[in-house]
């Protein structure tokens, strides 16, 4: 398939309630860090970018917000045609001008400080990261605790940033600045806002 | 369905949608911190509830089932007005039942019904800067938020204090969420309060002429402000509801007669009329069985068409 059809098909078949159901997915992980919400697999975007991964940009994206996108997806012009039909997103210079990032290898990605954390004045101003993971249960158990968790929770993303925890410790010492992470994996996102305190499982 | 075919579902266009969605998550992530948002022009007039309204048909969807109540009714104007126009242009269930409803709206009280996990209480808010009063330069106020500048607060309810002996703020009565932002629950009694304080169901603010949405997420410390030497209290009733005679629940006042005569009955009418279902009855009740005298709007979930 030549890169103009394939930018044209794999939208959302029904935009309104596809993305509402997107966002309240995306929300509910928000306001409850560490629980996995299923995602029905509305977008159908090029590879390497996944289903899940497009449908959130779909939901939340469009002409106000710059999209970065890791070496591996930038690499892709049939990603960059497909998010620029759908979204009309433009794509950022710099992470620190993205108001989104889709990364689709989080192992080798930058550290959390390039995007943009906001400032102390309006803190909201600060980039949201997508990151594809394969699963959140294979990789190093993380116990999550902070607002929306009742005592605490547990999720385990397999492929993570190098020295995440490390990396993540000092995005809190920002508050209120920060980026806040979505997790997504074929089928479930789960979300990790700025307010959510990572400690390792490992005695 | 052919009601809602000149409009979108939820009577915003998408990118509208959208906008408020990303404002939502923001402010998800920064519990207490107000985010400016693009508020719109909304079928109805400012006061009236545009920016719930406007947070409401950015979350809702066609399973939702949605209850508005104002002061605790939901029989008033307002929750009428809100709940029809949601009826008609996106279709949703709608219910006065605090227990069955996924989405709430709120002008100014918390159920007394505890809310559950999967809720979402929407609030319609004014005057979404608690230090407003206090310092009227946006400019000001703002870096005051982003230096946690917050003593003008304490000298503001420390002058209550001198001048009254106590406390006498007792609506929108500033609380600090996570120990980090101070924020205007909007004007709800102060006796609803202690119920934000780790809810399980999630809190989301709408101000639509102030143009700002803040939330507060499930399980998360919302603390009245107060001193030592005079902690934050609750307001308390000599007197039960005059129907179902439910105590430590908020209660108005109803005028009876031009003599004096009045009477104290539940403000969140839902509970009331349950109670009154259940047998309990106060001493105003009347005689008669209640199944005849019930609330017209209180019957049962009205299901979408």
């Amino acid at each position: 398939m030549d890169i103009a059809a394939q930018s044209i098909e794999g939208g959302f078949a029904d935009p309104v309630f596809n993305a509402q159901t997107v966002f309240r997915a995306v929300m509910d992980a928000m306001a409850r860090p560490g629980s996995v919400q299923p995602l029905p697999a509305f977008a159908r975007p090029p590879a390497p970018l996944s289903a899940s991964a497009g449908a959130i940009a779909l939901a939340l994206c469009d002409n106000d917000t710059p999209l970065w996108l890791d070496p591996a997806l930038q690499a892709s012009i049939a990603i960059k045609s497909w998010l620029g039909f759908h979204t009309g997103a433009p794509l950022a210079n710099t992470p620190a001008d993205a108001h989104f990032a889709l990364i689709a290898t989080p192992a080798e990605m930058m550290s959390l400080d390039g995007f943009s954390q906001g400032t102390q004045d309006y803190p909201d101003r600060s980039t949201t990261l997508i990151l594809h993971v394969s699963d959140l249960v294979s990789g190093t158990p993380l116990l999550l605790e902070g607002p929306g968790i009742e005592t605490s929770a547990t999720i385990a993303p397999a492929q993570m940033p190098r020295h995440f925890v490390e990396q993540w410790k000092q995005n809190i010492k920002r508050f209120p600045r920060g980026v806040d992470i979505i997790l997504a994996t074929a089928d479930g996102i789960a979300c990790l806002p700025r307010t959510t305190r990572i400690k390792t499982m490992e005695a | 369905m052919t009601d809602i075919a000149t409009y979108n579902f939820a009577y915003l266009d998408e990118q509208t949608k959208r906008m408020i969605r990303r404002a939502i998550l923001k402010g998800i992530a920064i519990p207490g911190y107000q985010v400016p948002f693009a508020s719109r022009e909304m079928p109805m007039p400012y006061g009236w509830g545009t920016g719930g309204v406007q947070v409401t048909a950015s979350i809702i969807g066609p399973d939702d089932v949605l209850k508005v109540i104002d002061q605790g009714a939901d029989d008033t104007t307002n929750a009428v007005s809100i709940r029809a126009f949601f009826k008609k242009v996106a279709n949703v269930a709608v219910t006065t039942d605090t227990a069955s409803a996924t989405i709430i709206q709120t002008r100014h009280r918390i159920p007394e019904h505890p809310l559950t996990a999967g809720q979402v209480l929407v609030y319609q808010v004014p005057i979404p800067e608690p230090l407003r009063f206090l310092e009227p330069r946006e400019t000001e106020t703002r870096k005051m938020h982003a230096l946690e500048e917050y003593g003008l607060m304490h000298v503001k309810l420390y002058e209550d204090i001198a001048k009254h002996g106590r406390i006498a703020t007792t609506y929108a009565y500033p609380v600090k969420v996570e120990g980090r932002y101070v924020m205007d629950p909007s004007p709800t009694p102060k006796f609803d309060n202690p119920k934000m304080h780790r809810s399980p169901a999630l809190q989301l603010f709408g101000a639509g002429r102030e143009k700002r949405i803040y939330a507060v997420p499930p399980f998360t410390a919302v603390v009245s402000l107060d001193f030592e030497d005079h902690p934050f209290e609750v307001q308390t009733f000599d007197q039960p509801c005059a129907l179902c005679a439910a105590e430590n629940v908020y209660l108005d006042e109803v005028i009876l007669d031009d003599h004096g005569g009045h009477m104290f009955v539940c403000s969140d009418t839902d509970h009331c009329e349950k109670r009154r279902a259940d047998g309990h009855r106060g001493h105003l009740a009347p005689e008669t069985h209640l199944a005849s005298e019930t609330h017209p709007a209180s019957e049962t979930m009205e299901p979408a068409q």
